[in-house]
């Protein structure tokens, strides 16, 4: 069983999570991510390593609330237990120096992307980093984010917070502006992913996104993760879960992202059900 | 033949049957479909047993079972004596006694079989670890402790059978597994309805009474690697027994469409995550009206089944080679047929259609027909030109094989692998190109058999024990 040692609110359906786990901090790198699992029914979800302590022996996931399985963590307080946690699976990043680097994130996507500017930073890349959200009240992670770029960069889907627009916007004008950028990492849903390769793919600049495919095991063996790269197929659990953005196949990866959807639904309001029929003080769920 | 003096005995000549679920019905649940002989339908079988002298069956068994012997204290009613007897050579006689293709092993060489049906050794041994189960599992004697420790990868049958003879020897034994439970293919690839996962678990649990610790949730070659766990982890010896995980695909177009899954994942998310059971258990399975299973195996067989009970409602073989050539265990090919499963023979597809949502609409085949016989015997497939037709299906399950994977090899120095990546190691020793490092099971062989991977384990375990030994 592994604990919730810290619980963050960071967003209404956006929660950081530090768990204890020190077989997998120990080895955890930048680009790599667990599998989780809540409870004896759970399915294993993957996330993404937002941060690692090598001392405390912990792990940093940041999540977004979108399903049944999300929900229900996002449920748990500090203390709690998980059922399961396995990892540090997939590849690290490639970090090398590049000269000057791009990092962009988008939404939840900040979280994966802040390990990586911060490890590029550390081999001496300039880093100027971009992150984007809907609105003012989905950013997280800010000034973490500033610590670990040369410059960063915020904007907001609805102008809520600093600039109005999308982060393919700034994107633009700072690979107009600084013409010497060896590298771009784009993390965030696939529309933002996809949108920042199309430019980039513009201006010839390689860029590395990192593919939420749905996964089971996580370790090559089931085969669910597979993704078309440059026409070939891949299994994101082991040869990625980074790719070069250029050769990916974003339209197989988002009819794929969606098989289980009327099923995920069915889930999800089964369990919004239950929860709201368990919970007589009006305190929204929470209680098992 | 071998008893001159008394006379003549007379033989039925056919197995005590099997009792099972009736076929309409097991179709549409995970229950177990055979349901074990009765005591007096056991006695009866060992009773047909003729008690070779030169015990013809046990050349059979890879792991070499005193086969007449257990035999004649089943008859005897003395089935203490009878499971004792079994697990001097087999250490998962509830397992074996299911699944092993004993019409291609022991029974093949069955005295009886000449004539008649063989003697149902399989039946009678999985009646003994039944009862076993049911009466209470006598503890097993360990040595006292050496202060040696011993790493074991992988918790399919050739791990656990390694880690439990080790542990017997007086060894101290981890066992790390990269899933949630341990068993490896018992627990995620073979189905319920042919190895309730609760026999699977009794095994482990008496792998647990040895002292043995699993430590699941750990993929070695991800928090450690080989040289880490040897050099500094405290450990004196290994045994890598990682399987053949790798799901190979057919490189067809239309493999990665919405519908189209491996065996793996496709038993995996059934049996593992008991996504027959969603949404109680919150793993999902999708599948269709009408699927189409590739390859004859047993893996295959397995699939095809599952998506029945799943509630397809036509679930079909698809294999370029005819009946005879079916590498599952027949029983299984009987079983799938009582179900309603419906093969396709001397067919194979050449691309998967789908439909602007990406969906599995149909999938077009080349018809077979056989032609010379090929390097393993059987009779080459060879397409028939023009014979391109269309089957209308939803689901496709891959199930022409799986390799080895790589995550331990990748990160293994010095770890010899040959061309299709498996771990290299000797068949007598089950020694690799590593010191103190030894594999056994599927990652050696490529996909094989439980007995085999279990026979791969105790061997490993005997030169691990000299290799200890010699280390002091
Ligand atoms: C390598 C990797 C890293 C990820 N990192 C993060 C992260 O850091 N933060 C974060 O918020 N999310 C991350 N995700 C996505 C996260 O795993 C899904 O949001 C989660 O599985 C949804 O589960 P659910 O039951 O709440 O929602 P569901 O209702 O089940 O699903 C919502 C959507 O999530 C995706 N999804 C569902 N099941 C899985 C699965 N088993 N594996 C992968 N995706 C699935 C599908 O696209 C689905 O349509 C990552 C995914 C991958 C593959
Ligand atoms: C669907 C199906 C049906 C079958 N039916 C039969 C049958 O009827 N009769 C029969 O005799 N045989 C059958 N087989 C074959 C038989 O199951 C295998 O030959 C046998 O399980 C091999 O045992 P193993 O110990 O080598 O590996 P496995 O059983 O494959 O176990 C390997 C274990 O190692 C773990 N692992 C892998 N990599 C790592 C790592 N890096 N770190 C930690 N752990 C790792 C895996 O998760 C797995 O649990 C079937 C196989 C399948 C898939
Ligand atoms: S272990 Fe398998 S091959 Fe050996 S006797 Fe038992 S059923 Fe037959
Ligand atoms: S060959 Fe058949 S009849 Fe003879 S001892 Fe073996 S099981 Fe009995
Ligand atoms: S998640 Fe199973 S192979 Fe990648």
């Amino acid at each position: 069983m592994y604990r919730v040692v810290k619980k963050e609110v960071l967003a209404p359906t956006l929660n950081l999570f530090e768990i204890e786990a020190p077989l997998v901090a120990r080895k955890a790198m930048a680009g790599q991510f667990i599998i989780l699992r809540v409870d004896e029914e759970g399915e294993r979800i993957p996330l993404t390593i937002a941060d690692y302590d090598r001392g405390k022996g912990t792990i940093t996931c940041v999540f977004q609330e979108v399903g049944k399985t999300t929900k229900e963590l996002g449920a748990l307080s500090e203390g709690d237990y998980l059922q399961d946690f396995v990892g540090p699976l997939g590849m690290p990043s490639h970090v090398e120096n590049f000269g000057r680097v791009v990092c962009v994130g988008g939404g939840v996507g900040v979280a994966p992307v802040f390990p990586i500017a911060r490890a590029l930073k550390e081999t001496g890349n300039e880093v100027i980093g971009i992150m984007g959200a809907r609105t003012k009240d989905l950013l997280f992670w800010e000034e973490k984010m500033g610590s670990a770029c040369n410059e960063l960069h915020v904007i907001t889907d609805d102008g809520s917070y600093m600039r109005k627009g999308f982060v393919t916007d700034v994107l633009r004008e700072v690979i107009e502006e600084k013409k010497d950028i060896g590298l771009c990492v784009a993390i965030g849903p696939l529309p933002m992913m996809r949108a920042v390769c199309d430019l980039t793919r513009e201006y010839g600049l390689k860029t590395v996104v990192s593919l939420n495919s749905i996964m089971v095991d996580g370790t090559g063996m089931c085969g669910c993760c597979r993704v078309s790269i440059g026409g070939e197929t891949k299994f994101a659990c082991v040869d990625g879960p980074e790719f070069d953005g250029h050769q990916v196949d974003f339209a197989e990866m988002a009819r794929r992202a969606v098989i289980y959807k009327p099923l995920e639904q069915q889930a999800l309001s089964r369990f919004v059900e239950k929860q709201e029929h368990s919970c007589v003080c009006g305190c929204g769920g929470g209680e098992k | 033949m071998t008893q001159e003096k008394k006379p003549k005995k007379t033989i039925a000549p056919k197995k005590n049957p099997m009792p099972s679920q009736d076929p309409v019905q097991r179709a549409r649940n995970f229950d177990e479909v055979t349901l074990g002989y009765s005591e007096e339908a056991v006695v009866a079988e060992a009773k047909r047993c003729l008690q070779c002298k030169n015990a013809p069956c046990r050349r059979g068994c890879p792991v070499e079972v005193d086969i007449p012997a257990f035999i004649a204290l089943v008859a005897k009613r003395d089935f203490a004596g009878a499971i004792k007897k079994l697990k001097e050579k087999n250490a998962l006689p509830a397992v074996c006694g299911r699944v092993c293709p004993q019409e291609s092993q022991c029974e093949k060489y069955c005295t009886l079989g000449k004539k008649h049906e063989p003697v149902a050794i399989g039946r009678i041994e999985r009646f003994c670890a039944d009862w076993e189960l049911a009466n209470g599992v006598l503890p097993q004697e360990v040595e006292p402790p050496t202060g040696k420790k011993v790493a074991v990868v992988g918790s399919g049958p050739s791990g656990l059978t390694c880690a439990a003879d080790l542990a017997k020897l007086g060894h101290k034994v981890n066992v790390f597994e990269a899933l949630h439970v341990p068993g490896g293919v018992l627990m995620y690839g073979i189905p319920e309805f042919r190895l309730p996962k609760k026999v699977v678990q009794a095994e482990i649990s008496n792998l647990k009474n040895l002292g043995v610790d699993i430590e699941v949730n750990a993929v070695v070659g991800k928090f450690a690697v080989v040289d880490e766990l040897l050099n500094g982890g405290g450990y004196d010896a290994m045994f890598i027994g990682t399987g053949a995980g790798l799901p190979y695909f057919m490189n067809i177009p239309g493999e990665n469409a919405c519908g189209v899954y491996s065996a793996n994942e496709f038993l995996t998310r059934t049996n593992l995550m008991k996504a027959y059971r969603f949404p109680e258990a919150d793993t999902p399975i999708r599948v269709g009206r009408k699927v189409a299973v590739l390859g004859g195996g047993n893996v295959a067989m397995d699939a095809a089944r599952t998506a029945l009970r799943l509630g397809a409602e036509e679930s079909w073989i698809v294999y370029r080679r005819s009946k005879n050539e079916l590498p599952a265990r027949h029983e299984e090919v009987d079983h799938a047929e009582e179900e309603g499963v419906k093969f396709a023979f001397l067919t194979s597809p050449t691309r998967i259609i789908y439909n602007d949502d990406y969906w599995v609409t149909a999938m077009e085949c080349l018809q077979y027909e056989l032609g010379e016989p090929d390097d393993s015997g059987r009779r080459r497939p060879v397409p028939i030109p023009g014979s391109e037709f269309v089957m209308d299906v939803d689901t496709v399950v891959v199930a022409i094989g799986q390799g080895p994977n790589p995550l331990v090899p990748r990160t293994t120095k010095n770890l010899a692998c040959n061309k299709r990546g498996n771990i290299v190691a000797d068949t007598e020793t089950g020694a690799t190109s590593k010191p103190g490092v030894y594999a056994g099971g599927d990652v050696v062989t490529g996909a094989a058999t439980v007995i085999l991977a279990m026979g791969a384990g105790r061997t490993a375990a005997k030169s691990i024990h000299a290799y200890l030994n010699g280390k002091n």
